[in-house]
């Protein structure tokens, strides 16, 4: 019986300033919880982008949650159903609570090939068309704890008609009903939780009838899709997700899919959003960039300032926010440093001064640079051991911000005056 | 000049004490001590080409016990050049390994990698890949770099030519490579923490190699390499001169085979008197998903395999095979690279504890009886062993059944 099991214990809610709270009894045992707002351990296959269990468990604090997707997975359907012990066997994982989506959020796949009864995911053999029997089918073979009902959510090209986002929010609800029918005669999917995706593309109006509609059913919580980075300005995202929370209800996690630059997950949190996925560091290490933005609240605000300017220095580009090209993931953000670039070629000092990560503990700039620069595998290990150190660190910080009413502060810290602009790989600005 | 000898003995960076020989073969086992840390061996050397290890941690190479890797000259030479490294405390700091590295002179890589211009005896003149200039390896350059590198045990420059020409050229950088060898020693500015290996050639011809043999055991370096095989050559061949050298080399000192790292290969060259191996097959092969076992090897990437949920070696304690299933190997080559990593640190693991294996084999006195077993695993029947290793195992009074 799909339901709600898991528990969202909130300690602070504060209209327009974001919740603060914990996602509790999770997982099968019920045992697991998750601090919101908060982000799910991105992975391919159960397996952290580059990293072994020997590297991954250089990292402490990591979400108990693991995401794995069906775009990986639904070419393994085969190989799943005789194993028979889920994906969380399969991939050796242990103490983990398993979340499935469909789609990977760090790699946007082609449009146009979505029907009524049907989408379609990409694995490495290409294309494979889903109905909501093989959806299904492949949740029984996947053995989530959670995952997500399948949803039609083309809609985050610029120029999507009326007319089609209508179709999206018809279909995913139909979707979802239908997901929710054989998830009910399902022995197999006893105690496993759904979301239902709310959808609407970037029409106010078919957002709140998604919202209503998806919050009709007995879901245990709420994706909200088509809103990823690159598919509209912040300001849009903001308000549509605000118009979409109020019709929600309060006690029922709101998980974001497709954004994950910390500029966007500050304005969501604010807005309502409780989870995130967490690809972002790997897109950044696939482009050989480490995090280095600061969150360090329990600085002096006004020292903070100074530091700040003394950091970003005179950067001089002026780039607009909003019109960046969702295929390109590889433009640089301000949160980061390439470390391909010469300046770093001699730099012994680690990528971010203070970071207990085992590359910043064992590692230089300059090294990094090295393994960049003659496209060495440890490069990838190294830089994902870093970044999600720091992404996740940076999600500690924003949970003890509002836990301390200091947003503000965090916010200015991070996204400095600049707010949080992109720059090319080949920016050689003056700061750092 | 005796007392001069001994004195030099206490401040040489590298100390060897036979630990145990097989009274059957010329096998030895031995505790090399050397500035970072001791070795034990018979023992195989990873390489680490451009101050990494493929995808693996220090902390995992150090995890898998392996105690000296190899690191490339002409590689890092070029990029980022010895300048940089010297600034970042040599090598070992660069690259943040504890223990021991070994670098090779670059003059392998002048003839396998590089459009060479010209061999002369001034040096190797060729073409940077990276820029067009034109640029001169000579004797005293590579261990200039070498000594910017700091490394524990740097190699000769030799004239390198390939095992498979024959002629005069073979006797030409034989002789060449003995000047060069006294060139390298007298470059040498850290004889205190750096040890200067020399490398044997003469290619396949055994009396050039006795010469060169006498020549360069006259010289007073810690240990000798075999050079100038594993380049193609037949493997009669390969192994006759490989016992040759070890015929004729001190006891005392170590002997490296270069380039050599396939199974059977190490445990007959093992059998034949050499202590030290390097290659870059395991880890290459590795990356291609072909993780090595003791019966040879396994195409993780195979269709056969996507269902087969047993790790790669059962009995294998690397973290890949106590975690992870073939299938679950095969499944993840598609979608990410620690896959390969996976099998990487697989296939160290394999070599590292063959090398254990035999030395714990030797050591026990009954080296003999392991190379019997061994074989058996490897290959499915008697006629299938190869006609090389048995001829070369009967040298040494190893008959196989």
């Amino acid at each position: 019986m799909a339901g709600s099991r898991m528990k969202l214990e909130l300690s602070r809610v504060v209209q327009g300033r974001g919740r603060l709270g914990v996602l509790k009894e999770l997982g099968k045992t019920g045992q697991c919880s998750l601090e919101v707002p908060g982000c799910l351990l991105h992975t391919h296959l159960g397996t952290v982008p580059h990293l072994t269990q020997e590297t991954l468990r250089t990292l402490s604090n990591l979400p108990s949650v693991t995401q794995v997707t069906l775009s990986n997975i639904a070419e393994h359907q085969e190989v799943l159903e005789e194993f028979k012990d889920g994906v969380t066997k399969f991939a050796g994982l242990h103490d983990t609570v398993l979340y499935c989506s469909l789609h990977d959020p760090a790699t946007p796949c082609p449009t146009g090939y979505t029907t009524n009864k049907t989408v379609s995911v990409w694995g490495s053999g290409g294309r494979i068309e889903l109905t909501v029997a093989k959806f299904m089918a492949l949740q029984k073979t996947v053995q989530p704890d959670w995952y997500q009902s399948m949803a039609d959510g083309e809609t985050w090209l610029n120029n999507t008609s009326r007319k089609r986002v209508r179709k999206s929010v018809d279909r995913t609800l139909a979707h979802l009903d239908e997901c929710l029918l054989v998830h009910q005669q399902s022995q197999e999917l006893e105690g496993v939780e759904v979301f239902g995706v709310v959808e609407g593309g970037d029409i106010l109006e078919e957002r709140v009838r998604s919202s209503r509609e998806t919050a009709k059913r007995p879901v245990a919580g709420f994706c909200l899709d088509g809103l990823q980075t690159g598919s509209m300005d912040q300001a849009l995202r903001t308000q549509l997700i605000t118009a979409v929370t109020k019709e929600l209800p309060e006690d029922k996690p709101r998980l974001l899919q497709g954004v994950g630059r910390p500029d966007e997950v500050l304005a969501c949190v604010e807005a309502g959003v409780d989870l995130f996925e967490s690809f972002f560091p790997f897109q950044v290490t696939e482009r050989g960039c480490a995090l280095s933005f600061s969150f360090d609240i329990s600085l002096d605000p006004e020292l903070a300032v100074l530091e700040l300017d003394e950091e970003r220095g005179t950067s001089g580009e002026t780039q607009q926010n909003g019109d960046l090209n969702p295929d390109d993931q590889s433009l640089m953000t301000s949160f980061e440093i390439n470390l391909k670039d010469q300046r770093y070629k001699d730099d012994f000092r680690p990528l971010v001064e203070g970071c207990v990560c085992y590359c910043c503990q064992n590692h230089q700039r300059a090294y990094l640079h090295h393994l960049l620069v003659t496209n060495e595998l440890l490069a990838g290990v190294l830089l994902m051991i870093h970044n999600t150190a720091h992404y996740h660190a940076f999600f500690s910080a924003l949970r003890e911000a509002l836990a301390n009413d200091k947003l503000d502060v965090l916010k200015t810290r991070v996204l400095g005056e600049s707010g949080g602009r992109q720059k090319d790989l080949t920016d050689t600005d003056k700061s750092e | 000049l005796l007392s001069v000898k001994t004195e030099s003995k206490a401040l040489s960076p590298l100390a060897l004490r036979v630990v145990a020989e097989c009274p059957v073969t010329k096998a030895r086992a031995c505790d090399l001590t050397l500035p970072h840390c001791a070795v034990s061996t018979p023992v195989f050397m990873p390489v680490g080409t451009q101050g990494t290890l493929k995808g693996i941690t220090v902390d995992q190479l150090e995890g898998l016990g392996c105690q000296i890797c190899l690191g490339n000259t002409y590689h890092l030479g070029m990029r980022p050049g010895p300048d940089l490294i010297e600034k970042a405390n040599g090598l070992h700091g660069f690259m943040n390994w504890k223990r021991n590295l070994l670098t090779d002179s670059g003059g392998f890589q002048m003839v396998s990698l590089v459009e060479l211009s010209e061999v002369t005896e001034e040096g190797v003149k060729f073409k940077s890949p990276y820029d067009g200039k034109e640029i001169l390896l000579s004797p005293e350059k590579s261990i200039s770099i070498q000594n910017s590198l700091g490394s524990d045990i740097m190699m000769q420059l030799d004239d390198v030519v390939s095992s498979t020409v024959s002629g005069p050229r073979v006797e030409e950088a034989m002789h060449r490579s003995i000047r060069w060898l006294d060139r390298c020693i007298a470059a040498n500015k850290n004889s205190d923490k750096q040890n200067l290996f020399a490398i044997i050639q003469g290619g396949l011809n055994a009396e050039l190699r006795k010469v060169c043999l006498d020549e360069m055991t006259q010289r007073d370096v810690p240990g000798f390499a075999i050079g100038g095989l594993s380049g193609g050559e037949e493997k009669n061949d390969f192994w006759r001169m490989v016992t040759l050298s070890t015929d004729h080399l001190p006891r005392e000192k170590p002997r490296y085979l270069m380039g050599v790292g396939y199974a059977v290969d190490l445990v007959v060259c093992v059998a034949l008197g050499c202590d030290m191996f390097d290659c870059v097959f395991p880890t290459r092969t590795a990356r291609f998903g072909s993780a090595l076992v003791p019966w040879g090897s396994l195409q993780v990437k195979q269709k056969q395999y996507a269902k087969d949920f047993q790790p790669i070696d059962p009995e294998c304690q690397c973290h890949t095979c106590k975690k992870h299933s073939r299938a679950y190997l095969h499944a993840l080559f598609k979608s990410d690279t620690a896959a390969m990593h996976h099998i990487t640190v697989h296939n160290i693991a394999y070599q590292l504890s063959l090398m254990r294996s035999v030395r714990r084999s030797i050591v026990e006195g009954c080296f003999p009886e392991f190379i019997r077993t061994f074989m058996k695993r490897l290959f499915p029947s008697r006629d299938l062993y190869p006609g090389w290793a048995v001829d070369a195992l009967a040298s040494v009074n190893v008959t196989l059944e």
